[in-house]
């Protein structure tokens, strides 16, 4: 059954889900779209952050306080992990390809396993004044978590497309990408503007992980289906394209939200995949490809 | 080489010899239980090292082709209740024609989009067959094993010997693709692809081929798993600890050679089959991620890499 209510509301619905995968997505835009590094394990981070939040919040810190209390340690792994990456893999130069996607798909399992063993396979939620309840209007309830997420979304992407623009170090972090060996001329060390702009990638990360467990409840291996969600934005937006993952992250919440109410929830998953799979046949530079 | 060939067949003969003599001789049925999922994993692993090792475009997707294949047999257990045999091709060729799209589809891009993009695969599969009730959708379906087949005296002794035979014959085949031109292509691949192009190198059907016939091989592994189960459901079926095993066998093996992936296999599973049963289901999957963080990083050219190292040193 067609009914133009339900398909305003799925839209409506897959707006806010979409700034929402924009926001997951956008550490991965950077360190993936610009930085060219094959992070397997983004979404494994991102859970991580999840669960951290959820061990804050046992001690009664509000989600987002805690994802922003996260940021820094979080900034300091994610330069820990670059410089790993780049002394064992980069540096050596030969086959990256399959080391580098070898070793951050080993460190997603290590994640996971890890987060296992410490919280078990349950779910976890975190609790806060506007999860559980909804604002109505009209006939349309929405939930405040979805809102909240929104919102921080907003905020945190907006912020990192300010930053990567306007700011002397973005510029930096931008010129990598478009450029290395000019920039090495120029007197710059790549590395050194690499790794900041991987931790920043993964600081950013764990806000979204903030978010990830206000919008719904989370489980160590929820971070396979997040594979698909995250890497299907980047690849849609064109790599690196901050603009771009807003767009992309709008089309797939859209198109995931229309799919749920049409079909049911047991198409949902396959959404974000089928739409990579396509993009990737089709027009693999994305929207605003490079 | 013709030495060599003939010691090769004569080791295959000798291998499924003793799989045939272990089954007559061994009563115990666990050893057959237990023994099954490693030569299991030889099978993808070495499937995997077709593609992977040889060329280089990481495969995270041998869940979907092993997935694929179990639930080919059965629909066709389903449809006309095929045999065994039936069921093995069967598999073999869906898995194969599902290689040879995503090849088609995605190999013309940088390595990474193969990869994700075969991760893709998996999750899109799974979704396939939640859906479809015919083979069971998402709560699965309960399969009565058949008779065995003379002269085996239980149905799990004849799968074990099949997949010895499944083995040896994708060894056999990784092992042909090593020495002949398509293996020295793919090598070029690998090293360089613009290079190999240009020296006239076919890369593109050479991916494609080595991504066809590595699929048809995890298909076949996957055929007889709704029997050995006898059950068979899409989440445990299509789960991507299918991949990061065989991914995991072959690099920790050694990639270069086809011994390689057999000896990562065998290793690896053994050692997984050891932890599950006397740590836990976790611990196994641990062992699996630190090893191959560990290899990857520390010895990247695997097992044999190692004792190359070693007999050159002395």
């Amino acid at each position: 059954m067609f009914s133009f209510e339900l398909l305003l509301e799925a839209i409506l619905f897959g707006v806010l889900l979409g700034c929402f995968y924009a926001a997951v997505s956008i550490g991965l835009s950077v360190s993936f779209g610009l930085l060219d590094v094959p992070h397997i394990a983004h979404p494994a981070i991102l859970v991580f952050g999840s669960y951290c939040t959820y061990l804050l919040g046992r001690y009664g810190l509000d989600p987002i306080i805690a994802g922003i209390v996260l940021m820094p340690p979080f900034f300091l792994l994610g330069m820990a992990v670059y410089r790993f990456y780049y002394e064992t893999f980069e540096k050596r130069g030969t086959d990256t390809g399959v080391r580098g996607l070898a070793f951050f798909f080993g460190l997603a399992l290590v994640i996971e396993v890890g987060l296992i063993l410490a919280f078990g396979v349950d779910q976890r939620m975190v609790e806060a004044d506007y999860i559980g309840k909804s604002l109505v209007i009209g006939e349309t309830r929405i939930p405040w978590r979805l809102l909240v997420a929104f919102g921080v979304a907003v905020v945190l992407t907006a912020g990192l497309t300010l930053y990567l623009s306007r700011t002397f170090t973005g510029r930096a972090i931008k010129a990598v990408a478009q450029d290395e060996p000019a920039l090495r001329l120029m007197g710059a060390n790549p590395v050194r503007i690499k790794q900041w702009a991987f931790g920043i990638a993964t600081a950013v990360t764990a806000l979204a992980g903030a978010m990830l467990i206000i919008v719904g409840p989370v489980d160590p291996s929820l971070d396979r289906i997040y594979i698909g969600r995250t890497f299907c934005v980047v690849v849609l937006a064109g790599l690196g394209s901050m603009t771009g993952t807003v767009a992309a992250g709008l089309i797939l919440g859209i198109s995931e939200s229309i799919v749920l109410t049409q079909f049911g929830a047991s198409w949902a998953p396959a959404v974000a995949f089928g739409l990579l799979l396509v993009v990737l046949g089709i027009r693999p530079q994305g929207l605003f490809g490079r | 080489m013709t030495t060599r060939g003939a010691g090769f067949w004569i080791g295959a003969a000798v291998a499924i010899g003793l799989a045939g003599v272990a089954a007559g001789v061994i009563k115990n049925e666990y050893f057959f239980f237990a023994a099954y999922p490693i030569l299991m994993y030889v099978v993808l692993s070495t499937a995997w090292n077709i593609l992977g090792g040889y060329a280089g475009y990481v495969n995270f997707g041998t869940a979907a082709f092993f997935g694929l294949g179990a639930y080919t047999s059965v629909a066709l257990i389903q449809s006309t209740g095929a045999p065994l045999a039936v069921q093995i091709f069967g598999a073999a060729a869906m898995s194969g024609l599902l290689g040879f799209g995503t090849g088609l589809l995605t190999l013309r891009l940088r390595g990474i989009f193969f990869s994700i993009a075969t991760v893709a695969v998996i999750f899109i599969m799974e979704t396939l067959f939640i859906n479809w009730r015919y083979v069971g959708g998402a709560t699965g379906l309960q399969l009565l094993r058949p008779a065995p087949i003379w002269p085996f005296e239980s149905y799990i002794k004849m799968l074990f010997v099949v997949m010895a035979v499944i083995v040896v014959a994708a060894v056999a085949v990784a092992r042909y693709i090593e020495n002949s031109w398509i293996g020295r292509g793919l090598h070029a691949v690998r090293d360089s692809e613009e290079a190999a192009e240009c020296s006239g190198v076919p890369t593109l059907k050479l991916k494609v081929f080595a991504c066809t016939i590595s699929g048809a091989l995890m298909g076949a592994a996957g055929a007889p798993m709704p029997m050995y189960l006898s059950f068979i459901e899409p989440a445990s079926t299509f789960n991507l600890n299918y991949s990061i095993g065989a991914l995991a066998s072959a690099i920790i093996g050694g990639t270069a050679h086809w011994l390689g992936p057999v000896m990562g296999a065998l290793l690896l599973t053994s050692l997984q089959q050891y932890a599950t049963v006397n740590i836990s289901n976790e611990m196994n999957v641990l062992v699996v991620g630190v090893l191959l963080v560990v290899f990857v990083v520390a010895a990247p050219d695997g097992i044999l890499g190692l004792l190359r190292k070693l007999k050159r040193a002395k």
